[in-house]
C-alpha cells in the first residue's frame, strides 16, 4: 500500500481534475483539487503537496506556469508536473526552464504516469526519511536548550560538560544575543549544582549602590528606603551558581568587592557587620573587550584573572549560519505552542531571507524576528512575505533620517534608543526586541546616555 | 436487500457477465443480481478520441442504481478513457457505489490475435474484482499476484490472480464486519 502522500490536481475543467484525482486516489494518495491557479496557491500555503499536477492553460485566471512560479516561492523543492494538451517544444522548454519537474502531454499512457508518480514518490520517501533523521539529529544538537550543529558550538558544549562540575569561575564572552546566559545555565545544570539555585544578575541594569545591595543584600536602615533586612543574590545562590551578566560594566568599588568574594567567599551585607560565608560558583559574562579594559585601567587586572579561569567565547550567529534553519525550526515549534498558532514550518524562500541576513542582534534577534513573523502569518508555513521585514530599514519618514551635520555615532544611538523607548511607552522588553539587543545592553545604554524612562 | 448489481452497458456476452458475477459474489460475500442491459453509451462517446468517457458512464450507472443495491458494476465492450489518460481498463468510485470495466483491451483481438474467450473471462474477472474492490475502499496493492495491484496493460492483468491477497482480504473483512454490525455498507462514503 502507498503511504499517505498528498497530491494537488489543478485544472479548470472539472471532469479532467476529478477523473485524474479519482485515478490517483485508487493508488492510495490523498488528492485535493483546485479549479484555478489562485485557489491552488492558497492551498499550497496550507500544505506542502508531494506532487502538483498543474494544467498549463487555464483561461480566465493565472496560467499553469505562473501558478507553478508562485508555488515555487512557497515550496522551492516542490515536484510540479505541468500538464498540457498542446505540446510544443517552446511550451515544454518554458515549463522546464521555470522549474517544472516534468512536462506531460494529455492524454498520456497510464503506465507513463504511474512510473512518473512512483519515481517522484520514491524520492519523497527518501526525503521524508532524511527529514526524520534530521529531526532526530536536532534533538542531538540540543544541549540544555541551546541548539547548534556548528563545530565551534559543539566544541563549547564539550567544554561545558568538562567544566560543569568544577567550582572554577567561568567567563563567557560573546556579542549581545549569542546566548551567554543559556550557556551559563547549561554549565550550572550539567554539573553537580543542578539541584541548587541558579541566580542571575544583570550588572548593567542597576546603579552602583543598588547593584551592591542587590549582590550582597543590606541590613535594615543601612540606607534610605532599606526598611528591612534583605538577602543579596550571593546569599540566595548559596550552594549553587551566581551568573553576573555584563560584568565589564561594574564600578571600581564593586570590582574590589567582587574580587574579595571570589578570593575569600565571604562578604558583608550593606550596612552589616557580620561576615557572611557562601559556597557559590561564579559565572560571569560580558560583551566588552575585558583585556582592553584592563589595559586602559577601567577593569582590575586581578579581578580579570580571577574571572578568566575558564573562558568560553560564543561565536556570533553570522559565523554559524548553518544553525539558522535549525534555530528557526526550534523557535517555530516552541512559539507555535506559546502563541497558539498552527504554524508548522517555514518555506524555502523565507529561510533564504533569514540565511542572507547578518543578524547583528544574533540568536535573540532571530527569535524576535520569528515571533514577529508568526504573529502576522496567515498560513501554516512562514512565507517570504511574512519575513520581508528582516534586514529592511525601518519605514520612517525621510525627515527623521536627515542626519544633522557633525552628529556622532553615540548621539545617533542615543536618539534611536530614546525614540524607540517613547514609541513603546517605556517598555524595556519591547524596546530591546525592536532594537535587536538584549535588555541588559539596553539598560547599559540608558545609563550611559542618561535616558529617562517615559 | 444488499446485493451487487451487474449491468452490461451495450452488447456483452451474457455468460461472461454471469461468470464475473459468480466470482464477485464469492469474493465479496454478497449476492449478485444481473440487471437489464443498458443501451450503448452513445452519450459518452468522444468523437475526437474515438473512445467512451468512463466518467460519463459511471454517472449514468449511478443514476440507474437501485437504492437496495450496495454496489453496481457496469461491464462494457467499449474502450474507455479519462481526459488525462489514453485509456483506462476500468474506473470506480473509491468508497463509492459504482464501477465499470472495459473489455475492449482485455480481448486478444485488440492486439491482432485470434479471440480467446477463456483468457478474456479470466482477465475480466480480475479487473471486476479490482474495480469493485475500490468501491469497498481497497486501494492498489503492492502484491503483483493480488487483483488489487495496478494494471496498466494486459501483461500486468495476466500476472495477477483472481483472489484477493491476505492483506486486502483482511482490510475488506474489517469493513464488512462493520457493515454487518450496522455501520452502513463497507467502504461507503456518506
Amino acid at each position: 500500500m502507498t503511504t499517505h502522500w498528498h497530491i494537488l490536481v489543478v485544472d479548470d475543467e472539472e471532469v479532467m481534475r476529478e477523473s485524474l484525482a479519482a485515478w490517483l486516489r485508487e493508488d492510495g494518495y490523498l488528492v485535493d483539487t483546485a479549479e484555478s491557479g489562485t485557489v491552488a496557491i492558497g492551498m499550497a500555503k496550507e500544505r506542502d503537496y508531494a506532487i502538483y499536477f498543474i494544467d498549463m492553460k487555464m483561461p480566465g485566471g493565472i496560467d499553469g506556469i505562473e501558478t507553478m512560479m508562485e508555488i515555487r516561492k512557497v515550496h522551492q523543492e516542490a515536484s510540479i508536473i505541468i500538464v498540457t494538451a498542446y505540446a510544443t517544444v517552446d511550451t515544454a522548454i518554458t515549463a522546464m526552464k521555470e522549474g517544472a519537474q516534468e512536462y506531460i502531454v494529455k492524454p498520456c499512457n497510464p503506465e507513463e504516469i504511474s512510473l512518473l508518480v512512483g519515481r517522484i514518490i520514491k524520492v519523497k520517501n527518501l526525503q521524508r526519511e532524511n527529514s526524520i533523521l534530521r529531526k532526530k539529529l536536532t534533538k542531538q544538537y540540543s544541549f540544555h536548550d541551546v541548539v547548534s550543529k556548528s563545530p565551534a558550538m559543539l566544541g563549547i558544549f564539550d567544554l561545558v560538560r568538562d567544566v560543569a562540575s568544577l567550582r572554577s569561575t567561568v567567563l563567557i564572552r560573546g556579542e549581545s544575543g549569542t546566548g551567554k546566559e543559556m550557556i551559563a545555565r547549561a554549565v550550572h545544570f550539567s554539573g553537580d549544582r543542578t539541584g541548587k539555585p541558579f541566580v542571575g544578575v544583570s550588572c548593567a541594569a542597576l546603579a552602583e549602590t543598588l547593584l551592591e545591595s542587590e549582590l550582597f543584600g543590606h541590613e535594615k536602615g543601612s540606607f534610605t528606603g532599606a526598611a528591612a533586612q534583605r538577602k543579596g543574590k550571593f546569599e540566595m545562590a548559596h550552594g549553587g551558581t551566581i551568573f553576573l551578566d555584563e560584568i565589564g560594566d561594574i564600578s571600581p568599588k564593586l570590582q574590589m568587592d567582587l574580587l574579595r568574594v571570589l578570593q575569600e567567599r565571604r562578604f558583608y551585607r550593606v550596612g552589616g557587620t557580620e561576615e557572611i560565608e557562601v559556597d557559590v560558583r561564579v559565572i560571569a559574562a560580558t560583551h566588552v573587550d575585558l583585556e582592553r579594559a584592563v589595559r586602559e585601567g577601567k577593569f582590575r587586572d586581578d579581578l580579570y584573572y580571577r574571572l578568566n579561569v575558564i573562558s568560553i567565547t560564543l561565536p556570533p550567529l553570522r559565523d554559524r549560519r548553518e544553525d539558522i534553519p535549525l534555530l528557526a525550526e526550534t523557535f517555530i515549534e516552541r512559539l507555535a505552542h506559546e502563541l497558539g498558532k498552527e504554524i508548522t514550518g517555514i518555506t524555502d524562500g523565507a529561510l533564504r531571507i533569514l540565511m542572507n541576513y547578518d543578524w547583528p542582534g544574533n540568536v535573540r534577534e532571530l527569535e524576535n524576528a520569528i515571533e514577529r513573523a508568526m504573529v502576522t502569518a496567515k498560513s501554516k508555513l512562514l512565507t517570504e512575505e511574512d519575513c520581508a521585514f528582516v534586514g529592511a530599514k525601518p519605514a520612517v519618514g525621510a525627515d527623521e533620517w536627515t542626519i544633522p551635520p557633525n552628529m556622532t555615532l553615540e548621539e545617533a544611538e542615543n536618539r534611536i534608543i530614546s525614540a524607540t523607548l517613547q514609541r513603546t511607552r517605556g517598555n524595556i522588553t519591547e524596546t530591546a526586541g525592536i532594537l535587536g539587543i538584549d535588555r541588559s545592553t539596553l539598560y547599559d545604554r540608558l545609563k550611559k546616555y542618561n535616558i529617562p524612562r517615559p | 436487500m444488499n446485493t451487487i448489481g451487474m449491468v452490461a452497458v451495450g452488447p456483452v456476452d451474457p455468460p461472461l457477465v454471469k461468470a464475473i458475477g459468480e466470482h464477485l459474489s464469492r469474493t465479496f460475500h454478497l449476492p449478485v443480481t444481473i440487471l437489464e442491459p443498458a443501451p450503448e453509451p452513445v452519450f459518452a462517446y468522444d468523437e475526437r478520441r474515438g473512445q467512451y468517457s468512463s466518467v460519463l458512464v459511471l454517472r449514468s450507472l449511478l443514476e440507474r442504481a437501485h437504492p437496495a443495491m450496495a454496489r453496481i458494476l457496469g461491464v462494457t465492450a467499449k474502450d474507455l478513457f479519462i481526459p488525462m489518460l489514453s485509456f483506462v481498463l476500468g474506473q470506480a468510485q473509491l468508497n463509492g457505489r459504482v464501477a465499470v470495466i472495459s473489455l475492449a483491451r482485455l480481448q486478444q483481438q485488440f492486439y491482432g490475435f485470434p479471440p480467446d474467450p477463456e483468457l478474456l473471462r479470466a482477465r475480466a474477472i480480475k479487473e471486476a474484482v479490482h474495480e469493485v474492490g475500490h468501491t469497498f475502499g481497497l486501494t492498489h496493492c503492492a502484491n503483483v499476484r493480488c487483483p488489487m495491484s495496478l494494471s496498466n496493460n494486459v501483461q500486468h492483468v495476466d500476472t495477477k490472480g483472481p483472489v484477493l491477497c491476505t492483506a486486502c482480504t483482511t482490510v475488506f473483512n474489517e469493513q464488512f464486519d462493520h457493515w454487518r454490525a450496522g455501520d452502513g455498507p463497507p467502504g461507503a462514503a456518506g
